[in-house]
């Protein structure tokens, strides 16, 4: 469904993906993770020419997108970014349309889809991912997990074949996560290709048919999760998930007990 | 000394014509600022596009550059010696809208480059157009910032349109003006002519506090 042929793109001099090759099956998910600034999220905003890569091919269903730099040009671009879903991590909602307005308006204005068919493809939606009755509200008064479902909505509404999840759930609060990976997880089932990049480590395991670990620009290592987790090939895996489990022992163990202050004060005081 | 307002009071139904006239070079002027201003404002987002750029960036550069009454009289005493001999009223409201064009572009370059990035990449992925990204997502939350800056040019555009009198309009300047030269009453007729410019910048930022309260309802 997506294929990356040796991937190459510079920002002013940096190389930030060296080389990448990859294959996402239809209706597989293929989740992307790594350290920050080892160019996930750059491999998946070129997977819809929002950065535009410097050397190398990508398809998508089969249809070359760009290559070698060269995109396709704006109008067939368009098409085939209306086809593929992209979750930003930063939602990017519309702030001056309700939440019903943001999932109807580019069918409307994309495909000319009547706006009474709009409306309830989008209430459909919305009722998917659990926001019906947040329908008619600014986005300004949604919770943050509301606001990446409903953005969710938005993607689905152009009836994507392949979506693409930028970090979506890393600039939610951690009570809000489950309730945003529980609709990718239902999506993962009816049978989307998705790839998604993201730190959560148990959507990876549970969801994921391929995880991919990147690092410096490179994709050092790829297989079913159960594998690159339990017995990593790479010492670069081993050392981003130690990372990764060291930062939440960090955070899960006891603050030491501070020294009493009375206990120090002379007797007098 | 004595004030004596007779001679205004005797010409105020002149004066009242000179400030309808005033209100229409204004109002037509403001149209084609906001006109000028959009399409400049827009292409001056991308310099990549050297053409069109360069030439919104002179047009910018030489009318903010040189003073509104020498591009009116640009247009009203240079301009016929090509042949091209333009209606006063028509130099008035080219000039005030051209001059003040080059402002609103600003303000409306400024508007929509303040809008975050992420919502041209958010209507691109959706596949929107850039012009229809433009169009449905960038200028209708940029339209509410360009309000307030907006306001401030419109009162400029109604001041600056005093200078039109010099171009032989009758606006609510030259009628003053015309009444002076009858009573020699420069002082009460310039306090009232004052007093009528104030009226109207008031007006008009009132009226754009509204619009401003109305689009702000229920958005955050």
């Amino acid at each position: 469904m997506i294929e990356i042929r040796n991937l190459h793109k510079s920002f002013g001099g940096v190389e930030v993906l060296k080389d990448v090759s990859l294959t996402v099956a239809p209706s597989s998910t293929t989740v992307v993770i790594g350290p920050s600034g080892s160019g996930k999220s750059t491999l998946l905003r070129c997977c819809n020419c929002l950065e535009i890569a410097d050397r190398g091919e990508i398809l998508i269903g089969g249809r070359s997108i760009i290559k070698d730099g060269r995109p396709l040009p704006d109008r067939e671009m368009n098409a085939v970014r209306a086809e593929t879903g992209m979750v930003f991590q930063s939602f990017n909602l519309f702030p001056h349309m309700t939440t019903v307005e943001n999932v109807m308006r580019a069918p409307m204005v994309v495909r000319g889809t009547p706006k009474a068919e709009a409306h309830d493809l989008a209430l459909d939606l919305l009722r998917k991912v659990g926001l019906e009755e947040k329908a008619d509200v600014y986005p300004s008064t949604l919770s943050g997990g509301q606001k990446q479902r409903a953005a969710i909505a938005r993607a689905l509404a152009m009836r994507p074949t392949v979506m693409l999840f930028d970090e979506p759930t890393s600039a939610l609060d951690p009570e809000l996560v489950g309730e945003v990976l529980q609709v990718m997880k239902a999506l993962a089932d009816e049978g989307m290709t998705m790839m998604v990049v993201t730190h959560e480590m148990g959507f990876a395991r549970e969801v994921a048919d391929t995880v991919v670990v990147m690092a410096e620009g490179r994709l050092v290592e790829s297989g079913p999760p159960e594998r690159v987790f339990s017995a990593p090939a790479q010492e670069r895996t081993r050392a981003f998930l130690r990372a990764l489990v060291d930062g939440h022992l960090a955070g899960a163990r006891p603050l030491p007990t501070p020294p009493d202050a009375l206990a120090a004060l002379p007797d007098d005081h | 000394m004595t004030l004596n307002f007779d001679p205004v009071w005797a010409g105020l139904p002149e004066l009242l014509k000179g400030a309808a006239v005033t209100i229409e070079v204004t109002a037509a002027a403001l149209l084609l600022s906001a006109v000028l201003g959009l399409a400049v404002g827009i292409a001056r987002l991308n310099p990549r596009r050297r053409v069109i750029y360069g030439l919104a960036s002179g047009y910018v550069a030489f009318i903010r550059g040189t003073p509104l009454l020498v591009q009116l009289f640009l247009l009203f005493f240079g301009l016929p010696q090509f042949g091209i001999l333009l209606p006063a009223l028509l130099c008035g409201v080219l000039g005030l809208g051209i001059y003040s064009g080059s402002y609103v572009s600003e303000v409306v370059r400024g508007a929509i480059q303040s809008i975050e990035g992420g919502q041209m990449e958010a209507a691109r992925s959706l596949g929107m157009s850039y012009r229809q990204a433009m169009r449905e997502v960038i200028l209708p939350q940029a339209f509410r910032r360009m309000l307030p800056p907006l306001g401030n040019e419109t009162i400029a555009l109604i001041k600056n349109s005093a200078l039109v009198s010099l171009l032989t309009i009758d606006d609510v300047m030259r009628e003053g003006q015309r009444i002076i030269s009858t009573s020699f009453r420069a002082l009460e007729v310039y306090l009232v002519v004052a007093l009528i410019y104030f009226v109207l910048t008031n007006a008009a930022s009132h009226l754009l506090r509204i619009a401003e309260r109305r689009l702000s309802v229920g958005r955050g």
